[in-house]
Formats: C-alpha cells, sequence, structure tokens
C-alpha cells in the first residue's frame, strides 16, 4: 500500500497520505502550546486593553504598522539594551492578533510606552520627520482629522470577551464612559485607573475623540504592564 | 511515450479557454505587483513618495504588494498551469465544465482585487500573507473548494494510468493551503456587518499558528505549487524525461513532511518557547537536502539537452529558476539557524532572501512556463520574438542582482550597527543612524526592482504581438537552430 507505485494509481488514497504527512508537524508544534503550562507566564500587572487603547489597537492593525514595526524584544543583549527587558509571551497574551512583526524599517515598539510624551506621539504621528528628520515614515496627520468610530466598543469588548480577554461585566457597561474619560484630560479618571491601571489620559483636541487619540493611547501603555522591578518577577529569568 | 506511438489516440477536448483567462491574469498581476513594488521601494528610499496620502502609505500598500505578487500572479500563474498540465497529464477534461472553471477564474479574480482595494481603504487583519479580512476569506474558502473539486475531479477521472509527479506536488499544494488558509484565519467577526473581526488565538500561541501559515504558503503556495510548474515545463521544453523518477519521490514526500514545520525559525529569540524554536531551525536546516533533490531532479533533466538553453531563451528562464531555487533553499537553512537569526532577523537580509527567492525562482519559472504556452494555447507557431525574450531575460537577471546584493548589503550592515558597542561598552548607534546608513541601498533596490518591471514590460509586448499573430521578420535565423537541434533527436 506505501509503495509508491501504487498511491500514484489511487487519487484518493494519495490526497490522504498527503493531509496525513502534513498535518504531522502542524499538530506536534502549535497543540502543546496551549496545554503545556509554561508557555505563557503567570506575571503580574497584565491587564486587558482599556477601551480606547483596544479601538487605538484596530487601529495600528488596520494601518499595518506591523510591516515597518515589531514588537518583540527578543532575548539579545543589545536589544535589551536598546528597548528594554526582552518581551514575555504574557505581555501580548490578550493580543488578538499578535502584532510581533517581522521587519524594522522603524524601531520596535514593544516598550515604547512612556518613552516619550503623548504631545511628542501626536507631532510624530502628524509629521514623523519635524521631530525625526532621518525618518522613513509616512505622515498619519488624517489620524487627528477622523473622528473615532465608538458606537460598536461594546460589540467590540463582547468579542473579545468570547475570544478569552477577561473583560468584566463591569468593565463592558462602563466602555463608552471609560473611553470618553482617557481622552479627556479634565475628566476624573480614578474610576478607569482603579478598572485599568497605568492607563494613560491622552491630551485630545477638547472637541472630539480621533483616531489618533486612540492610537496614542494604545502607544502609551506598550511594555509598561509588568513591573520588572518587582522581586515577584524575578522569577521570569530564564 | 513508446505507448502513445504504438496506438495514437485522439486528445480530449481540453479546456483551454480557462487556460487563456489565466495566463493573461498572470500577466497582468505580474505588471502590477512588480510597479506596486517599485513604488514601494521607491517610499523606502524617499518618504515623500508616500505624498500624505492615507490609502497610499506604506502600511496599506505593502500587502497590496505581496498579495499582488504572491497571490494574485503566483496564484494566476498555479491556476493556469495546474489546469493545463492536469488535463494532459490525465489525458481528460478538467472536471465540472466550463462553468465551474469560469466560477474559480472569476471568483479569484473578484477576490484579488477585493482584497487590494480593502488594504487601501483601511481594512487588514495584518496578519502577514494573510491580511484580508473575515468576508474576504470566507469568499476565498468557497473558490478554493472549487478548485480542489476541479482538480481532484479529473485525477478521479483520468484516463493515464498512472498520476503524473507534478499533480502530486499540484496536489499537495491545493490541500495544503486550504488547511493553513481556514486554521490561521479562525477570528470571530463583532457583527455580520462589519469587517472587524477578532483572532480567536493570541499572543504566542497566534504568533506560532500564523507563522505555520506564513512559512507554509511559501512552502506550498510559491515551492510546492510551482515545483509542479518545473516538473512539467522543464522535461516539455527540453524535451527529456525527469532525470529521476525515485528521486521525484523522495523529493515529493520528504518536502512536504519537513516543510510544515519550519515556521517557528521566524520566532527565534522571541518568547515562542525554545523547544519550539529549535524544532523549527532543525527541520529548517534538514530541509535544505529535498530542496536541493528538487534542485538535482530539475537540473539534471537537461542532462544532453544543456546546448538549447543557448537557443531557447523560454527554457533559461525556468532553468535560471531552478538555479536561484537552489541558491535561496540555501540561504534559508543559514538563516534559520539561531545565530545567524540574530543577525538577520528583523533586517532587509530577509527581504532580499525573499525576493532571490520570489523574482529568481517564482516570477522565472513563471515566466518560462508562460513563454512556452502563449504559442500553444492560442496556436501560434512560436513567439514574436526570442530576441525579446532573451532581453527580458538578462534585464531581469540583472534587476535580480542589483536587488538582492543591495539588500544583502543593507540587511548584514542594518543587523551589525544595531549590536555593535563602542569603546566604552555602550550601543554605538542609534536606530535613526542605521536609517539613514541604508539610503543609498534602497535606491539600488529600487533600480534593481525597475529593471525587473522594464523587462515584464517587454514580455508584455512581446505576448501580444504573438497572440496578434506577429513574427518579427528580423528573426528567421535566430530561431532556426532550435529547429535542427529538435528534428536531429
Amino acid at each position: 500500500m506505501f509503495r509508491q507505485e501504487f498511491i500514484e494509481r489511487n487519487a484518493f488514497l494519495l490526497l490522504v497520505l498527503t493531509l496525513v504527512t502534513i498535518a504531522i508537524g502542524g499538530i506536534i508544534e502549535v497543540v502543546p502550546l496551549f496545554t503545556i503550562e509554561t508557555t505563557v507566564e503567570h506575571v503580574k500587572g497584565i491587564r486587558p486593553y482599556t477601551p480606547l487603547e483596544q479601538r487605538g489597537r484596530d487601529i495600528y492593525v488596520r494601518e499595518g504598522c506591523y510591516v515597518c514595526h515589531s514588537q518583540q524584544v527578543r532575548a539579545l543583549r543589545d536589544e535589551v539594551e536598546r528597548y528594554g527587558h526582552f518581551s514575555l509571551a504574557a505581555e501580548s497574551m490578550y493580543d488578538h492578533p499578535f502584532q510581533w512583526g517581522s521587519k524594522r524599517i522603524g524601531p520596535d515598539l514593544a516598550r515604547v510606552g512612556g518613552k516619550y510624551s503623548s504631545d511628542w506621539h501626536y507631532a510624530h504621528l502628524i509629521n514623523p520627520q519635524s521631530v525625526v528628520p532621518e525618518s522613513l515614515m509616512p505622515a498619519y496627520a488624517f489620524l487627528a482629522e477622523t473622528p473615532l468610530a465608538s458606537d460598536d466598543i461594546v460589540a467590540r469588548l463582547r468579542t473579545l470577551r468570547a475570544v478569552g480577554v477577561p473583560y468584566t461585566d463591569a468593565e463592558i457597561g462602563s466602555a463608552a464612559a471609560d473611553l470618553a474619560t482617557q481622552a479627556n484630560p479634565n475628566a476624573d479618571n480614578a474610576d478607569l485607573l482603579k478598572r485599568y491601571p497605568k492607563a494613560v489620559t491622552v491630551p485630545g483636541n477638547g472637541r472630539v475623540v480621533t483616531e489618533m487619540d486612540a492610537l496614542v493611547a494604545y502607544l502609551q501603555v506598550l511594555g509598561t504592564m509588568v513591573n520588572f522591578a518587582d522581586p515577584a518577577n524575578e522569577r521570569l529569568q530564564q | 511515450m513508446a505507448d502513445a506511438a504504438i496506438m495514437p489516440r485522439p486528445a480530449p477536448d481540453y479546456n483551454e479557454a480557462v487556460v487563456r483567462k489565466f495566463v493573461i491574469a498572470t500577466v497582468f498581476w505580474a505588471v502590477v505587483a512588480f510597479l506596486v513594488g517599485v513604488w514601494l521601494a521607491t517610499e523606502l528610499a524617499w518618504p515623500q513618495a508616500n505624498l500624505g496620502l492615507s490609502f497610499i502609505n506604506f502600511g496599506r500598500l505593502r500587502p497590496v504588494h505581496t498579495s499582488a505578487a504572491i497571490f494574485a500572479f503566483g496564484g494566476s500563474a498555479l491556476f493556469a498551469t495546474s489546469f493545463y498540465v492536469v488535463q494532459r497529464t490525465c489525458r481528460a477534461r478538467l472536471f465540472g465544465g466550463e462553468a465551474l472553471a469560469d466560477f474559480v477564474f472569476w471568483g479569484y479574480q473578484f477576490f484579488i482585487l477585493m482584497a487590494a482595494l480593502s488594504y487601501v481603504m483601511g481594512f487588514s487583519q495584518s496578519q502577514e500573507y494573510a491580511e484580508p479580512q473575515w468576508h474576504l476569506d470566507l469568499w476565498l474558502t468557497v473558490v478554493w473548494v472549487a478548485y480542489a473539486v476541479i482538480f481532484i475531479g479529473t485525477l478521479m477521472k483520468r484516463e493515464e494510468p498512472h498520476i503524473y509527479v507534478a499533480n502530486w506536488f499540484y496536489l499537495a499544494f491545493i490541500l495544503t493551503i486550504a488547511v493553513l488558509h481556514i486554521g490561521n484565519n479562525l477570528a470571530l467577526p463583532i457583527s455580520m456587518f462589519s469587517a472587524q473581526a477578532y483572532q480567536v488565538t493570541s499572543g504566542v500561541q497566534n504568533a506560532m499558528i500564523q507563522w505555520w501559515y506564513g512559512h507554509n504558503a511559501v512552502g506550498f503556495f510559491l515551492t510546492a505549487g510551482f515545483l509542479g510548474m518545473m516538473y512539467y515545463f522543464i522535461p516539455k521544453a527540453a524535451n527529456r524525461p525527469v532525470y529521476s523518477y525515485r528521486l521525484s519521490v523522495v523529493h515529493f514526500w520528504s518536502l512536504i513532511f519537513m516543510y510544515i514545520w519550519a515556521g517557528p525559525h521566524h520566532l527565534h529569540w522571541t518568547a515562542l518557547p525554545d523547544w519550539t524554536q529549535t524544532l523549527g531551525m532543525a527541520f529548517s536546516v534538514m530541509l535544505w537536502m529535498p530542496s536541493w533533490g528538487g534542485m538535482i531532479n530539475g537540473l539534471m533533466t537537461l542532462s544532453g539537452a544543456w546546448d538549447k538553453l543557448r537557443t531557447d531563451p523560454s527554457l533559461r528562464f525556468s532553468v535560471t529558476a531552478v538555479g536561484f531555487y537552489g541558491m535561496s533553499t540555501f540561504e534559508g537553512p543559514v538563516m534559520s539557524v539561531r545565530d545567524v537569526n540574530a543577525l538577520s532577523h528583523y533586517t532587509d537580509w530577509t527581504i532580499g532572501h525573499v525576493h532571490s527567492g520570489a523574482l529568481g525562482w517564482v516570477a522565472f519559472i513563471s515566466f518560462g512556463a508562460v513563454y512556452y504556452l502563449v504559442p500553444v494555447l492560442w496556436k501560434r507557431p512560436g513567439l514574436y520574438s526570442m530576441r525579446l525574450v532573451s532581453w527580458h531575460y538578462w534585464i531581469a537577471t540583472l534587476g535580480i542582482v542589483f536587488y538582492i546584493t543591495s539588500m544583502w548589503v543593507a540587511g548584514i550592515m542594518q543587523g551589525l550597527m544595531w549590536r555593535a558597542y563602542d569603546q566604552f561598552g555602550f550601543l554605538q548607534y542609534s536606530f535613526a543612524e542605521s536609517v539613514i546608513a541604508l539610503h543609498p541601498y534602497y535606491v539600488i533596490r529600487m533600480f534593481g526592482g525597475l529593471l525587473f518591471l522594464i523587462g515584464a514590460l517587454l514580455m508584455v509586448y512581446n505576448l501580444i504581438q504573438t497572440v496578434r499573430g506577429k513574427t518579427s521578420t528580423s528573426e528567421q535565423t535566430i530561431v532556426m537552430p532550435a529547429a535542427v537541434a529538435v528534428a536531429g533527436e
């Protein structure tokens, strides 16, 4: 049965054996990642994105930022010195889809949160060469002029919950309010910070929440959730 | 061969209409893919070329280039040749009738067009080489199932007792792409009417599945399918049997078994567990062997017919393609070694590697097949101009050389600059310094791409003249030696 002269006379057998042959490697490499518990470290500080951050992430995904920016600091000496602690699996556990990227036309963004002020990000996104003359980045000024569509924010968070992001009912219920709060520096953000520690309030333009507000909120949280100075996280050293 | 001589059977009425359509699509999308590629290269050399327009920003346009090159140009070439080859080698008309074949053609073109439009309008799920959002993914699934039904149905009703080796590769390509496409695009939409969907998996698992898909898009779409092309068109054009049947059996089974494992080499030194990275690296290195087995089988098929390279420039495309295949399938395993990858990953070295495969292997073997097919399908005595094919060959080859050498230098320099330390133990270069250093190489790369595009435009002109039934009057003598050589055998 397993002689080629026989297999190549039988289309159905060729089909079945081909499927079996290509299935083996994929199954062995993928399935254990869901079952082996140490694949994703248990680490303090990782939380779902705020509604505004998640919307910013959607824009990051939509614009294809990953074609130029990775979000994965590799465990190599120079990368750790340039960008910060190497990326943990846990840090992208709520990323649907992951955005580790495969090319650095621009720098890695896994730990860009807090490195620059929000004002810098606005200026940079509107005209990258105004702050980094060497930059090859296209201008994203149109994001500052596009109001953020947020009427479907509840559907978005619900869908994310269905695929495994642990949003609570309270978080989903207050999604619209949280989104507005994070884009308004004058609002009381105590509740927001209780639900989403380290959420960065973006300055906004005071009139309407724009896509750029969302994107900056997302960039400002990248890589900041885990406190690597916390001794409880020292076990992470591989 | 001997059987055919003893009792000649009338050939069935093959469905060549759909093959002709896909050949036209192949040539059309080739030009689109190369044109967008040149434009993107210009944007990287001079970012002002983004023109401040959201829809041609590099981030949105880059998937248009990759999808046009892989799925539109490569895909149409695979449809065209697989439909042609499966009919000829099975002595059977396509299963499912003309309507189903036309559905596959128009359905696939619709998919490509919508995918390209969706990217520039700002719909992308940003999974590399799987950017279309969920409505389009579902549509592609329907088209692909129809394609599989036609192909497998034709195999089932074949009149030849054996399934020819090219069809093993086409079959593996069709089946595996179906599995990969469905596996990698599992996503939950936020509503039936929204383009937005969220991937079912996240983070490290999503990364592994993406590169299981991504690397096997290379392995099965850009390799297995095109090997099918190699196994039919090189023996045909050289008028020689495949060098070794045994080698093709070993080549087939080992290639499809090992390719599937290679994905994790895209994720070296990341948060993916070490065991997975190591498996991916080990199989990537082993993959060198079946790849070169296939290369040897393709090249050695020319034993006794090497002189045809001098007289048949379209065969020259096919054979050079196999050479580039050998080169990139050696480079790939080298880059998959973790310590090499530490330097090469995230740099333009990868871009150079991809293009030596895409331009040198995929595009060249497709050009060879197209130059072979057009006179046959349109029932013309030969191509309009062999001299133009020759010009296309040399201009395109020169373009590839400019492209890949500039990217090798750029990539290795970039990698070395990122890890360079000064005498005080600090990182020597800022990221921005590595960006300016790349500028000259980006210009050279754009120039290489431009040459490749010009070559393709020569092909378009040559093919149009061929279909119009023209023959270049100045070239009668050039065709002669080939005719004499064939007649002498």
